[in-house]
């Protein structure tokens, strides 16, 4: 069964998963902070088996921009 | 008997000569499982086949030039490909040229600080990630006693170890709580290429200059790395530690 990008979202962050939207923004609630934020790129990596450049680990500054640069590695979301 | 690295995945940078090539051997010597980072693919090719069949541990070459962000990337990349988790990582890629003040052009400066300091944060980057996944992990990073007091004409060398050591000491603080050591060694005169390459009458004088009274061997070095690899160092973190014979400059 595939995961859903929200599930590995909500499962990284430890919030619902009715709270991931492609909008949800980096830093825009407690959860996701630059703490947080290695830990879900982990999760991410761990998940779709990729391991992703640095420059896009900055620019994943929400759910829609982390699917966004998933698809360009190749990942079934 | 075991090993003290039995298991381990290890990738050390610069594994072809001098002292990254006696840390593979040391490190194949305790069981580790290797990827040997250096430029020229055959000869790393030679090289870990020749490791793997002398030590029986699992040895691979990864080529790529520390200098290049873009390589770096691929190179863990592979390395991602091939195991997903990273438990050692050697920063041991440098170079040393010597250049009085006057002489220290731009060319011989970003050549001296990609090769001995920026290679060390694109390759711990990844690393680092890397080792979260098998819940903790050893840096260790190749500075040099020049970093810490500095030598005539080494200017822009000592500079670039002396940014590897507040690159280990913050790392070191930065990643302690995903249970990431990061240490660093700081070896004096040491008989490698690097060191054969200055003219007679200075190598004379360093060796004057060493309390010991010899210069020291790459496997000294690597004994070092040994201990900071394994779990004999599981609570030392932040520190640069010495392998110098005494050597005062």
């Amino acid at each position: 069964m595939t995961i859903a990008l929200e599930q590995v979202f909500a499962e990284a962050l430890g919030i619902d998963i009715g709270g991931v939207s492609d909008g949800l923004a980096y830093n825009s609630i407690p959860q996701w902070d630059s703490v947080a934020h290695m830990g879900l790129i982990a999760q991410l990596e761990d998940h779709y088996g990729v391991l992703l450049d640095t420059d896009d680990i900055i620019d994943m500054s929400s759910v829609g921009k982390a699917r966004e640069i998933l698809a360009k590695y190749g990942a079934s979301l | 008997m075991q090993g003290l690295l039995q298991g381990k995945r290890v990738l050390i940078t610069g594994a072809g000569r001098g002292i990254g090539l006696a840390i593979a051997r040391q490190f194949a010597s305790q069981g580790a499982e290797l990827w040997l980072g250096g430029r020229d693919e055959v000869a790393m090719s030679q090289l870990a086949a020749a490791l793997g069949s002398e030590f029986g541990v699992p040895c691979q070459p990864l080529c790529f030039d520390v200098t290049e962000p873009v390589a770096v990337k691929q190179a863990f990349q592979q390395l991602f490909a091939q195991t997903r988790a990273l438990d050692v990582l050697v920063n041991n890629a440098g170079m040393l040229e010597e250049a009085l003040l006057g002489m220290a052009n731009q060319t011989h400066l970003q050549k001296t600080f990609s090769n001995n300091t920026f290679s060390v944060i694109y390759c711990s980057q990844y690393a680092a990630r890397m080792m979260q996944r098998s819940n903790g992990g050893s840096i260790i990073n190749l500075a040099s006693l020049m970093g810490q007091v500095g030598a005539a004409g080494l200017s822009s060398y000592a500079g670039s170890k002396a940014a590897v050591i507040g690159i280990t000491q913050s790392l070191a603080k930065e990643l302690a709580a995903s249970q990431i050591r990061v240490n660093a060694i700081a070896p004096g005169f040491i008989d490698t290429d690097m060191a054969h390459a200055i003219p007679e009458e200075k190598f004379t004088e360093r060796v004057a200059s060493i309390a010991m009274g010899r210069i020291g061997t790459p496997d000294e070095v690597a004994k070092v790395a040994l201990f900071l690899a394994s779990d004999l160092s599981s609570y030392v973190t932040g520190q640069v530690v010495g392998v110098d014979g005494g050597m005062v400059i």
